[in-house]
């Protein structure tokens, strides 16, 4: 195979990674509003923790997609 | 048509003539303002005026001293103080300083023409080894020798223990690393994207120029636009939310070395 099609395709492989991000933002989210409507009152207090949630759960689709651009860009 | 050069608006370049300074024992480094210098100091200006503007010690706040204190606070209550506890006062000038560096960082490199000093991952990098220095000689200094307690999993047998403790061992030391990546990542990401769809913005106006069915580019182009306003909607987001998150990490991190002893 050509080494720029390779490139390619695996920088596009390397995005698959944010399945998993997105799938975990949307279960973080969703279960934080549940629970923020079933308690409103203690839903401030953990909003910080829903933040460094979302950070940690999104770091994994960043590593994912900034594999993707060392293998487009970075040269050998 | 200009090529679509996405990363090109990373590039770190010199606007004076090179510098060089001989420092003993390192060699020859380049001294000379880059874009990224040149940003950074915008950024401490800011900050400084920003504090001079604000502390006036109003009995009633203006809108600037308003501002400083609503910021002061949430450092103050909600990561020092409510990630911490008692013990983090000390740790509030750094967390603070952290989080007012990287926030106007971000922001002031949204501006058009801005270079954004936190997409370089040497930037990044460095405040991340700050940070888990800091933790390394908190942790070090409150604890002594017991600071190996931290990864040392409490109620659980002792071979599983020891597999355990390896674990614990790399996820630490990982810690500066993924702080770096993701403060990058997300910067490099955000204007990336909003780069591509401004090429996309100009390359199908100009597509639709030639007439006849062509014209439907004029739509996507618009759509395109409209696409780059919400992006830029939600960067701003993200500048304030990555610095937050920065701070927070190190205030959990913090947290550990610190309460140590204590079952916090």
């Amino acid at each position: 195979m050509d080494v720029t099609a390779a490139k390619y395709l695996g920088a596009g492989l390397a995005m698959t990674g944010l399945i998993g991000a997105g799938a975990g933002l949307g279960i973080l989210f969703g279960n934080y509003l549940q629970a923020a409507i079933r308690n409103p009152s203690a839903a401030a207090g953990e909003r910080v923790w829903l933040f460094l949630g979302m950070a940690l759960a999104e770091s994994m689709g960043i590593f994912g997609f900034v594999m993707g651009f060392i293998i487009l860009f970075v040269k050998v | 048509m200009a090529a679509i050069e996405p990363m090109e608006q990373f590039m770190v370049q010199r606007i004076m003539p090179p510098l060089p300074v001989r420092i003993p024992g390192v060699g020859v480094i380049d001294m000379s303002i880059t874009n990224s210098v040149l940003f950074m100091l915008i950024a401490a200006g800011l900050i400084s005026a920003f504090f001079l503007v604000s502390a006036k010690r109003a009995l009633v706040p203006g809108r600037m001293q308003a501002l400083a204190e609503m910021l002061y606070g949430m450092v103050d209550g909600a990561l020092t103080g409510g990630i911490i506890g008692e013990r983090g006062r000390p740790f509030l000038p750094f967390v603070f300083t952290l989080f007012l560096l990287i926030a106007t960082l971000d922001i002031i490199g949204l501006a058009p023409g801005g270079f954004t000093v936190t997409s370089q991952l040497a930037v990044t990098a460095a405040l991340a080894v700050m940070t888990f220095v800091t933790v390394l000689a908190v942790g070090f200094a409150r604890n002594g020798l017991g600071f190996f307690k931290l990864f040392w999993p409490s109620g659980v047998h002792w071979g599983m223990g020891l597999f355990l403790m390896l674990i614990e061992l790399i996820s630490f030391s990982v810690r500066p690393l993924t702080l770096a990546m993701r403060l990058f990542g997300n910067m490099l990401g955000g204007h990336v994207v909003t780069y591509m769809f401004a090429s996309f913005v100009i390359g199908l106006g100009l597509f639709g120029l030639q007439g006849g069915l062509a014209s439907l580019g004029f739509i996507g182009s618009a759509v395109s636009f409209l696409m780059i306003v919400a992006l830029t909607a939600l960067e701003l987001v993200v500048a304030f939310l990555q610095a937050f998150v920065f701070a927070a990490l190190t205030c959990v991190y913090l947290n550990e070395v610190v309460n140590l002893d204590h079952g916090h």
